[in-house]
Order: structure tokens, then C-alpha cells, then sequence
């Protein structure tokens, strides 16, 4: 029955030749849909949506304990009973504590400072592979995901500071003006963290099997770090060569978490800093900033398809 | 000039707002995965086999060589039976889905109708508007000015204060209504719309079609997916009839819509070969 098939493609005013339609466009100047912008337009397309990223960021935090009895005391409660564990296993079964003074300080203050980074590198992994219902439905620069999960940690952290400013307190460590130095170490953190949740969201939305693998990478870091025991006392024993126990030292998470703890408590001097911290700390600070956002916006285009 | 009374109808005196040029678009199917979810050692299965065959999935040819212009003040309905390719164009439109030959020009950013990935269940329906409205790239400002004539459009508030409330205790009607209330709050330079006309009781889809009417007005182009033939022909003038990722007729929506129900009637009772 040939008169019941469809008849065949009408040709009619808004039919054009193709080449007449490229010549079109770009004579009404009209751009390409979906092209990677310039860094510097990229930028300051970030800088519009600053409100989305804070309000994001923000409602995160809010929605995460919304479901739980006692709602938003778990903010401080979580890192509390880690701390409690860690101390436990730690500190009383295998006595890390030994050779270091105002244990409980410098326990906490690691875990919490370590919490930080360890959680933002985590959530920058999920930042693209668990919002791909939102970058596949709305228009915004994609660097907004994992700069706003950064900025939840980090509004995290502040509410666990107060918890850990609390228990110093209890443990006899005064405010002194070297408290200030938190400052900046924690800025330099933040960036840090910020790059290296970037770098993450690009690898772990093109692989997502990534963010199986991040656990394990986590905890050699957290070992590696010095978080419940110090890597200074490492050289004492003298089991490893000065030259690992320096490049433990200079790790950014060591670093950050070496110089909370020279911020915060008494005993621990800049003699357990290794040297030329504050220059270590600003330079993985930038390094990882800059170089996680530029690689970062390189494959703007690509997520949240294939 | 003098030559725009002789050549009234022609596109040269009509504003392009998308210009579709040639356009291919396939994508990779991965074996049933969709993301980072699954067991280990599901993973370790996915890493292993990733390692065994590089090119893994399935591609698939969803749109094959499409080229239209879209012009200012058009509203345009996009048919075709299902996986015709026509979601897959508007998102390309949209810029979020990438061409594999071709290209797509757009006058500004054309925008995909619909923020119901940025809204979060846990929070209560009050900051869900913000959230929704500043994902859509609104100024905090501009979301003050709105904020009342989105609850009162959503019409969630009539009965008691639930917009105080978290969004999951929401009946799924309301839930839609405030949803698309947030959604249709911003104009558009070009609006694509996915059949998101179906959504709460009738008298909200009477609501929301006057709605959409508003929205068409201020937007330059409006693109309209729907399965329903009348809706088509109530909203748009012109519609554009995609089968099997090619275009297969361009013209006015009563005309195209009536060959393609042509179409789908005789597919239906002619047996398959």
C-alpha cells in the first residue's frame, strides 16, 4: 500500500542548504552551543554564580543530618566519637601517646585537621559522578560542584573547631595570640583541598571506579601523615633513612596538620616543624589550586556525557 | 532598507536564535552501567574487562545529519516516535550533550525547562525555591523579588504553611507544582521544553499552559518534546518531525503533526514486515 507511506521531507521556506546556514549564523553573530569558554570568561562566570555556590554548599550541610533525631548536633558529635576511637585504639591500646606531650591536643587536632582534608578529596571525587542529574539538566560552570562540596567541608570543619577549641580548653591549653596562626594555615588548607578535589572530580567523572579505589589511597595517606603519632619520634628511632622521614614531613597533609598543632598547643614547638613550613604550606596551597582548576576547566565541555 | 517589504516572508529579515548545521550526535552505551555505583567487585570486574578491550560499549547514531534555523518568536514541537532522537537534540541545543559532526548555534544560552536535579528533598520547600532559583543562574536579589509569586503560583501554600516543610513530606503533585513553579520563574532567551506540560491536577495544567504562554512571549524560541499531537498543535506554529535521528518533515505544526499521525496510524495497522 504505497499511498498510506509517509511522504517524503518537504521543502520549504525553513529548509536551507547547509553551508547558507553556517554563513547565517555567523552573520546574526550567534556562537556555538557548548564550547569551553576562555579561562578568564570561565572565571568570571564563576564569580556570577558565588551565591549558588554558597547557597549549595550550604544547603548540603543543612539536608545532610536532617534525617536524624538529633538533627544538627551530629555535626559536632561525628568528629567527637572519632576522636573518641582513635584515642582509644591509639593513644590507650598502642600508646602512641608515648613520647609525646599533651597527647589528647595533639591526637584531636590531627584527626580533625586530617578529617578535613580526607572528607573534601572524598566528596570531590562524587562531586561531577554524583550530581550528573544536575550538570546534564542545568547550565553552570562545572568547577561550582566541587568548590561548593570544598566549602561544605570546610563550613564542617569550623563547626568541629569549636567542639576541638572546647576539649583544649579542657586539657589546659589556653588561648594564646599563636592561636591567630590557624588562620592561614587553615586558608592555605582550604586551597589545597579545594585544587585537589578538582583534580579528583575530573578523574573520578571520567572513571568512575576512581572513587572505589579513593578508601585505600586515603588511609596509606592518613598513615603516612602522622595523624596519631608524630613522624618527629620516627627519626628518633632511627629505622629510617632522615631523607623519608623529611619527605613524610613535607607532605600537605602533614604539613597542615604539623602546623595546626604548632598553632594550638603549648609543647609543640617549631623545632617539630620541618623547614621552610610556612613556604611548603603557601606552595601546595597554590600549586594544587591552580593546577587542579586549570586541569579542571580543560575538559569543561566533557562532563556529565558519553 | 528597501528590499524587507519584497522579501517579508524569507529568513533574511527574521533573527536566527538556533541554527542546527548538519548535526550528528552518537554516544557510548557502557554494558548496563551508569555511574560509580555497584558492588567491589563489580568494579574490579569493570577494571579488569576495561583493561581486556579498550573500546568498550556499544555507540550508538542517535541523530543522523539534522539541519534547521529556529527563528525569533517561533515556538517549535519536536515529534517522532520514541528514541527518534528528539531529547537528545534538545540537549544538544541545550549545549549539554556534545555533537559528533556538525554544529549548533545558539543566540546566548539556551536552557532545558526544569530544576528538579538541583532541588534537595531534606531541605523545606522555602529554601529549595533560593537553591532552585540561583542554580538556574538567578541573583540572590532577583530570587527576593520573586520568591512570592513562586509560592503563590505553585499553589502548595492555599491550604496550610507547607512550604516550611521539608520537600519529601510533599504529595508527589506537589511536589511537580512547586517544581515546575521554580522552573518557569526565569525567562529565556531560547526555553527548551521536555514534556514537562503533564504535571499536577487540571487546574495547575491550566495554569501552567497560560504559564508557558507567558514564558513563550518573553523568550526569543521556544522548543517544545511532547508525545501529545494536540498539545503540538495548541502551542506551536511550526514543528519539526524527527524518525529514526533524521528529519524527515520541517513545516507547520498541523500539517506535519496530520502526516505524522498519517504516519503512526498506518505503522500501527499495516502488519510488520
Amino acid at each position: 500500500m504505497t499511498t498510506t507511506l509517509a511522504p517524503p521531507v518537504r521543502e520549504d521556506r525553513h529548509k536551507t542548504p547547509p553551508e547558507d546556514l553556517r554563513a547565517l549564523a555567523l552573520r546574526h553573530g550567534l556562537t556555538v552551543s557548548g564550547a569551553r569558554p576562555s579561562l578568564p570568561v570561565y572565571v568570571r562566570q564563576l564569580w556570577s554564580r558565588r551565591d549558588f555556590i554558597a547557597a549549595f554548599a550550604t544547603a548540603r550541610l543543612t539536608a545532610q543530618y536532617s534525617q536524624a533525631r538529633l538533627g544538627q548536633v551530629w555535626q559536632v558529635m561525628t568528629p567527637l566519637l572519632n576522636a573518641a576511637v582513635y584515642y582509644a585504639i591509639f593513644g590507650v591500646l598502642m600508646n602512641a601517646k608515648h613520647g609525646v606531650p599533651d597527647y589528647v591536643p595533639f591526637l584531636l587536632t590531627g584527626i580533625f585537621v586530617w578529617t578535613f582534608t580526607s572528607d573534601t578529596v572524598l566528596a570531590g571525587t562524587r562531586a561531577i559522578s554524583g550530581n550528573l542529574g544536575l550538570v546534564r539538566a542545568l547550565h553552570f560552570p562545572r568547577a561550582s560542584l566541587p568548590i561548593a562540596l570544598a566549602l561544605q567541608q570546610l563550613q564542617q570543619l569550623l563547626l568541629s573547631l569549636t567542639a576541638l577549641g572546647t576539649i583544649l580548653v579542657g586539657c589546659g591549653q589556653f588561648p594564646t595570640w599563636s592561636w591567630l596562626l590557624a588562620v592561614p594555615a587553615l586558608l592555605c588548607q582550604a586551597l589545597f583541598n579545594t585544587g585537589a578535589a578538582l583534580v579528583l572530580a575530573r578523574l573520578a567523572a571520567r572513571t568512575p571506579d576512581i572513587s572505589q579505589l579513593m578508601p585505600f589511597v586515603l588511609r596509606t595517606w592518613m598513615y603516612a601523615s602522622g595523624v596519631m603519632f608524630s613522624i618527629q619520634n620516627l627519626a628518633g628511632a632511627g629505622r629510617f633513612p632522615d631523607a623519608v622521614v623529611l619527605a613524610l614531613q613535607c607532605n600537605p597533609a602533614a604539613v597542615y596538620i604539623d602546623l595546626m598543632r604548632f598553632a594550638l598547643i603549648e609543647s609543640y614547638t617549631a623545632a617539630q616543624l620541618p623547614p621552610h613550613v610556612w613556604a611548603l604550606a603557601a606552595g601546595w596551597a597554590l600549586l594544587a589550586f591552580a593546577g587542579g582548576f586549570i586541569w579542571f576547566w580543560k575538559a569543561e565541555e566533557t562532563y556529565g556525557r558519553g | 532598507m528597501a528590499e524587507t517589504s519584497e522579501t517579508g516572508t524569507t529568513s533574511e529579515t527574521r533573527t536566527p536564535t538556533v541554527v542546527v548545521d548538519d548535526v550528528h550526535i552518537t554516544y557510548t552505551v557502557h554494558g548496563g552501567h551508569t555511574g560509580g555505583r555497584g558492588s567491589a567487585t563489580a568494579a574490579l570486574g569493570r577494571m579488569l574487562r576495561r583493561g581486556r578491550t579498550a573500546p568498550a560499549g556499544r555507540r550508538v547514531h542517535a541523530v543522523k545529519g539534522v539541519s534547521f534555523a529556529a527563528y525569533k518568536g517561533e515556538a517549535i514541537g519536536l515529534i517522532g516516535s520514541n528514541g527518534s532522537g528528539k531529547s537528545t537534540l534538545l540537549k544538544a541545543i541545550a549545549g549539554l550533550q556534545p555533537v559528533e559532526r556538525g554544529r549548533v548555534y545558539t543566540h546566548g544560552q539556551p536552557s532545558l525547562l526544569g530544576v528538579n536535579a538541583a532541588l534537595m528533598s531534606d531541605l523545606t520547600g522555602e529554601r529549595n525555591v533560593v537553591l532552585g532559583g540561583l542554580a538556574m543562574g538567578m541573583s540572590r536579589t532577583e530570587v527576593r523579588e520573586r520568591y512570592d509569586e513562586i509560592v503563590d503560583f505553585s499553589g502548595i501554600n492555599e491550604k496550610d504553611d507547607a512550604i516550611s516543610r521539608p520537600m519529601r513530606t510533599y504529595s508527589s503533585g506537589m511536589g511537580a507544582r512547586l517544581r515546575f513553579a521554580i522552573a518557569a520563574a526565569k525567562s529565556h532567551d531560547v526555553l527548551l521544553i521536555d514534556e514537562a506540560l503533564a504535571t499536577g491536577d487540571a487546574r495547575f495544567r491550566r495554569r501552567s499552559q497560560r504559564r508557558i504562554e507567558e514564558l513563550r512571549a518573553e523568550a526569543g524560541t521556544v522548543f517544545l518534546v511532547s508525545h501529545s499531537n494536540s498539545t503540538i498543535t495548541e502551542t506551536c506554529e511550526r514543528a519539526l518531525w524527527l524518525e529514526a535521528g533524521t528529519l524527515r518533515m520541517d513545516g507547520p505544526a498541523k500539517e506535519v503533526v496530520a502526516a505524522y499521525e498519517e504516519f503512526t496510524g498506518a505503522r500501527a495497522t499495516t502488519p510488520k514486515k
